[in-house]
């Protein structure tokens, strides 16, 4: 057979592509269910681990069942929009923990581009943004979880913030990313670089809510951590993430505080014991905002 | 065609005709996964998987391809099996996945694949060239795994994630090596590499 003749080759090129494309076709929608499972797992998994921080007693096993453990300490979860208020349920797995409903980085995504457009000045969409909130009760202690995402140096990065019920005090962070340099950008998934944002406060009035930059370049202690060196772009990416949605979810963090602050009689008593777990400067920091209320 | 050696196949891409020091072929992953030893086993194991399969089926084929479209049949065939380990990958093992990201993607720009096609399985029978595939990935895996070895322990002073060089010597004033993390100095190891190969295997050296 003549195998270099055009109509060959034409029909030859013809069939493979379709071949190959039936059995990509195939192969992703069969194994579809199972990564988008893994995913949500991923994300239920993210939001424990940045909630569980608060109480190092509170620790998740390698085998655990993510999503009992979940089901059995979220308190709520739900979407607030930009102007902090609540618009929107999610199962929060409590009848049955399969039907849990979280967001996951395609849906932050969809966030962030609103942002965007925000930014540019269509602050008619302030209203139209769906933020997940996810609120937790950990050993007795009230934290909201809150997510960041936003471009990194080779794809998105993304993240989780715990936070106490002042909604300014970071209990716990967790970060992930698609595809930062391994060995230096992927650092901000490691615990020794998450770990540092334990204590720290949002600046709830400044410009920057909160940096992550070189250490000698930090003028705000309370409110910085020191970027991984040799990852500069991930590092400044990952203080701009969290600054742009801090910034969204400022509105709810303040109306939360104050409602917690107003409806809590034993809420001093906790503040203080999250106070002395942080250092001397940001006990300052807290009273002052305290004062200033 | 009949008359292969089996253990010549499967041992050459190993030492003697190694596709990172002798054929310098696939340096530039080798620069880029090779921060981690984790990492680097898992892209040495993908890639072992992907060169195997692809010249087994581009050797299925061989009689078949039309020969001015051959590169891009074999291009077909290798992002074919590049995106099935992918998300394979992705549906059980997502942690392994999340660790290479988009490495396992770039498997398809890796020059061995593509070499190994050309040079082995489009002139051999399907098994033959699934052994060749397989040995030229693990000759690679052995590279990328040697050079790992010293850029993780030298640059962060860890092996898998777990901290070899003791505390003492930090104390003591030994530091961690920044630069052995950027790629230059996995240029440099992996010329050492092919230094102390060749001064072992004399009839490698140029005159």
């Amino acid at each position: 057979m003549n195998t270099n003749g055009n109509t060959y080759t034409v029909i030859y090129s013809t069939v493979l592509v379709v071949l190959v494309a039936a059995i990509l076709a195939f192969v992703a929608m069969s194994l579809q269910d199972k990564q988008n499972e893994n995913v949500k797992l991923e994300t239920i998994s993210k939001l424990l681990g940045a909630a569980s921080q608060v109480d190092t007693t509170f620790t998740i096993e390698e085998d655990a069942d993510v999503l009992g453990l979940y089901a059995d300490n979220v308190v709520a979860a739900f979407f607030v929009d930009g102007n902090g208020e609540k618009v929107q349920d999610m199962n929060t797995g409590k009848e049955d923990k399969n039907k849990i409903e979280v967001t996951t980085t395609s849906d932050l995504k969809a966030q962030n581009d609103k942002f965007k457009k925000l930014e540019e000045g269509q602050s008619e969409l302030l209203s139209e943004l769906r933020l997940p909130v996810y609120i937790f009760d950990i050993k007795g202690h009230k934290v909201t979880v809150i997510p960041c995402y936003g471009a990194g140096l080779w794809g998105p990065i993304w993240g989780y913030l715990a936070l106490d019920e002042d909604g300014k005090t970071i209990d716990g962070a967790i970060f992930d990313h698609k595809g930062e340099t391994p060995g230096l950008g992927s650092k901000i998934a490691d615990k020794p670089f998450y770990g540092k944002f334990h204590g720290k406060t949002f600046n709830m009035t400044g410009e920057d809510m909160f940096t992550v930059a070189k250490i000698t370049a930090i003028t705000e202690p309370e409110h910085s951590v020191d970027a991984i060196s040799g990852a500069t772009i991930t590092s400044q990416a990952l203080g701009k993430s969290i600054n742009l949605w801090a910034k969204y979810y400022k509105p709810y963090l303040v109306k939360a505080a104050a409602a917690s602050q107003a409806n809590t009689v034993s809420a001093p008593e906790e503040m203080t014991e999250a106070a002395d777990s942080t250092f001397a400067g940001n006990t300052a920091a807290a009273t002052n905002v305290n004062v200033e209320e | 065609m009949s008359d292969i050696n089996y253990k010549e196949v499967l041992l050459k891409p190993i030492f003697k005709g190694n596709p990172v020091t002798v054929l310098v072929l696939g340096i530039c992953s080798s620069l880029a996964v090779t921060v981690q030893l984790e990492g680097a086993c898992v892209m040495a194991l993908s890639v072992i998987i992907v060169t195997g399969l692809s010249s087994f089926v581009a050797s299925i084929l061989r009689n078949t391809i039309p020969n001015r479209i051959r590169i891009i049949v074999q291009l077909v065939v290798v992002s074919l099996m590049v995106i099935l380990v992918d998300q394979v990958l992705k549906a059980y093992a997502y942690s392994v996945s999340k660790t290479l990201s988009v490495y396992v993607g770039l498997i398809i720009t890796n020059c061995i694949v593509m070499g190994r096609i050309e040079a082995f399985a489009l002139g051999n029978k399907p098994i033959p060239s699934l052994l060749d595939g397989l040995a030229n990935g693990a000759g690679y895996g052995l590279i990328l795994v040697v050079v790992a070895f010293f850029r993780e322990l030298l640059g962060s002073g860890t092996l898998f994630g777990f901290r070899i060089i003791p505390q003492s010597f930090y104390d003591a004033g030994y530091m961690d090596n920044g630069l052995i993390i950027l790629p230059p100095m996995a240029l440099i190891l992996l010329g050492v590499i092919v230094w102390i190969q060749r001064s072992i295997q004399k009839d490698l050296q140029e005159k």
